[in-house]
């Protein structure tokens, strides 16, 4: 069983949803970054998404934008992103994480190489934001076939026709995206999402998470209620914007705060 | 060749690969939308009601054909081949990019879209767009880059006064490539309503497809047009490229005619020894952006780099995947111009010839310079004049210290 498939065994035997914390790898610097994903299986977070900085984030919004133009600003790099991952695992083997990103930095490391050294790594599942089901090919069945799972987002442009195309080569959970749009956008309507997740439920028997716009405590709450887990991203990076200096340098309070967040985020999804 | 046929021309194949250039690399959100559009299309291409609507436009609304045109001096100048001017830039708004958006608009009328959004780097696709979105009353938003609204001023009134929401885009250098990732932002926020004109012959299949289709019109008119004046095919085609339409229109028509010897020149920058270029062919290597896999200029961790040109329509770190796989198969020569050279070309073809080209066609024209005084007086040579430099006169008195 792999970390993932662990993790919503473990949540679902205790009747919890999961909290899904996003970050991105090397934001705002490498070392802070670190001692923030040190920090989140301790405030909570059930699964990690660390994402994989790329200069052009087609489907995120300002905030995550920024995050990984100040992670590579940091000199972040593939590489550096997978180190972040090894290091992480000498002290914890049971949260699972979770790369998001896009392909070229992954097209360009090497596919196969890739997949090598991320499950060396200890990375347990990959989302790849311009690959759809026509371009499995290229990494997803690699990925799966080298022991890494493959979670596909499903969209409320994802018809029924098409669900079962989107649902074949995916594994570990199913990301929903709540809403049309970019990360960080407006927040979605609990009761479209409800349906969509229900419809998606009807096709497959992995956990469902949701995420896009999803801010507070109270939203992850309601979100998770309705599905598997509630995934948050740039609540949490717009507290690392929120503590930098005049200079972009990491205040003393930044990793506290981005952890308080998580916190509070986290107990609201595990509130019964 | 492709596809197990014996042609240049056979691409792409169903999943829109030219060889192993471009696909489908788009968010989920967006999938379903493209795979309507190629129904779309691919139905609009079978019913001539849709052609006699688009020729009718081209006629009477964009001045089609445009001319071939021998530049008797230019040919004198140089002593060597027999240049000829594929004449677009006398099209209606200026350059050959009304030739796509005339039939991408009339695509998202059929699909019943209510809502045009454009990227543009030089402002000549964005004035294209807001002008059919103003003939056919759609309301339409055009993304573009901070820096190219500085260098493009021009345009960018053109543009609103055309009735466009002209969104100022300040990511990454604020130029073409970030503000194709704005357009294609907003693209998956109103999936429901907006049609995407893409400008270039990229992104997901079928949009390098597709422009490639409504820009072909240049080089079969220029076939028919040198079968008329010179009786036989042209010798050679030369085009500048940034993301690659209208080269691409002026080629895709010669591809299969092994006499033609086909050129296309990217943009030089400062020099291909320096970073400052945005030669993607020669600069580059493959990788995924924007929806296709292409030549992309990129660093060793497949982070995608600034271009850099004076024309802000060949500043783009990629390149139509057509043009990819035409270079790798040898078919098509690609090869460069830089700044210097284009903003000569620039001022020697205002003197000779009173056509005031954009900078890009500038780019092509540089190219013709260096080989036109070795070729024979009997070599037909053909540039593709696809944009006209209004738009252009402030940067270049800029560049030559000229106080307006």
């Amino acid at each position: 069983m792999t970390r993932l498939e662990t993790c919503f065994e473990n949540l679902r035997s205790q009747d919890r949803k999961a909290f899904v914390a996003f970050v991105t790898a090397g934001d705002p610097d490498l070392a802070t970054s670190a001692k923030i994903l040190d920090g989140l299986p301790a405030a909570g977070a059930d699964i990690i998404e660390l994402g994989m900085p790329f200069t052009d984030p087609m489907a995120d919004g300002p905030s995550i934008q920024a995050a990984s133009q100040r992670a590579l600003a940091a000199g972040q790099t593939l590489v550096g992103t997978l180190d972040m991952v090894r290091k992480f695992r000498e002290t914890n083997n049971t949260t699972p994480i979770v790369l998001m990103g896009y392909y070229n930095p992954i097209y360009i490391y090497g596919t196969e190489r890739f997949i090598t050294d991320a499950v060396a790594a200890g990375v347990d599942g990959l989302i790849v934001v311009d690959l759809p089901p026509e371009e499995d090919a290229e990494l997803c069945l690699p990925a799966m076939a080298g022991g890494l799972n493959f979670i596909r987002l499903a969209t409320p442009t994802t018809d029924d026709k098409r669900l079962p195309e989107v649902l074949n080569h995916t594994s570990g959970f199913v990301y929903y995206v709540s809403i049309t749009g970019i990360t960080g956008s407006a927040a979605p309507q609990q009761q479209d999402v409800a349906a969509n997740v229900a419809r998606i439920k009807r096709h497959t028997q992995l956990p469902v998470c949701v995420g896009f716009g999803i801010r507070t405590p109270e939203q992850a709450k309601a979100m998770s209620e309705i599905s598997d887990g509630a995934v948050v991203g740039s609540a949490l990076v717009d507290v690392i914007t929120e503590h930098l200096d005049a200079q972009g340098q990491a205040k003393d309070t930044l990793v506290d705060s981005v952890l308080a967040l998580a916190s509070s985020l986290a107990e609201g999804v595990h509130r019964d | 060749m492709d596809q197990g046929t014996n042609s240049y021309r056979a691409g792409p194949d169903e999943n829109g690969r030219f060889g192993l250039f471009g696909g489908r690399f788009v968010a989920e959100t967006l999938m379903p939308l493209i795979l309507d559009l190629e129904a779309a299309y691919n139905e609009a291409q079978n019913d001539p009601a849709f052609a006699a609507q688009l020729e009718d436009l081209q006629t009477h609304y964009v001045g089609r054909p445009s001319p071939l045109y021998f530049a008797e001096r230019l040919t004198e100048h140089y002593g060597g081949a027999k240049i000829y001017l594929k004449r677009d830039e006398l099209n209606h708004t200026g350059s050959h990019k009304i030739n796509n958006c005339l039939g991408q608009i009339l695509l998202a009328m059929r699909m019943k879209k209510t809502r045009i959004i454009a990227e543009t780097g030089a402002g000549q696709h964005g004035v294209a767009v807001a002008t059919v979105a103003a003939r056919f009353g759609l309301p339409c938003t055009v993304f573009m880059g901070a820096t190219d609204i500085e260098r493009q001023k021009p345009n960018v009134f053109r543009m609103k006064l055309l009735g466009a929401d002209v969104r100022a885009v300040t990511s990454g250098a604020g130029t073409l490539k970030d503000a194709m990732n704005e357009a294609l932002r907003d693209w998956v926020t109103n999936v429901h309503d907006t049609f995407y004109i893409i400008g270039t012959v990229a992104g997901p299949h079928p949009y390098p497809a597709m422009v490639r289709d409504f820009q072909s019109i240049i080089g079969r008119e220029t076939k028919q047009q040198m079968h008329d004046r010179e009786g036989r095919l042209p010798d050679s085609l030369v085009a500048c490229i940034g993301g690659g339409s209208n080269a691409m229109g002026l080629f895709h028509p010669f591809l299969d005619d092994p006499s033609v010897r086909i050129i296309g020149v990217e943009a030089g920058g400062h020099g291909l020894d320096t970073p400052e270029h945005a030669a993607s062919l020669a600069g580059g290597v493959p990788g995924v952006l924007h929806g296709n896999r292409t030549y992309l200029l990129q660093d060793d961790d497949g982070q995608i780099t600034e271009g850099h040109s004076i024309s802000a329509g060949l500043d783009y770190p990629g390149i139509g995947p057509e043009h990819a796989y035409l270079r790798d198969t040898g078919r098509v020569e690609y090869v460069s111009a830089t700044d210097k050279e284009a903003l000569e070309a620039f001022q020697l073809i205002t003197r000779l010839e009173g056509i005031i080209p954009a900078l890009e066609p500038s780019h092509a024209l540089a190219h013709v310079s260096k080989i036109a005084p070795d070729l024979p007086a009997d070599h037909l040579l053909v540039m593709n004049m696809c944009g006209r430099g209004d738009k252009d006169v402030f940067a270049v008195a800029e560049h030559l210290n000229v106080e307006l």
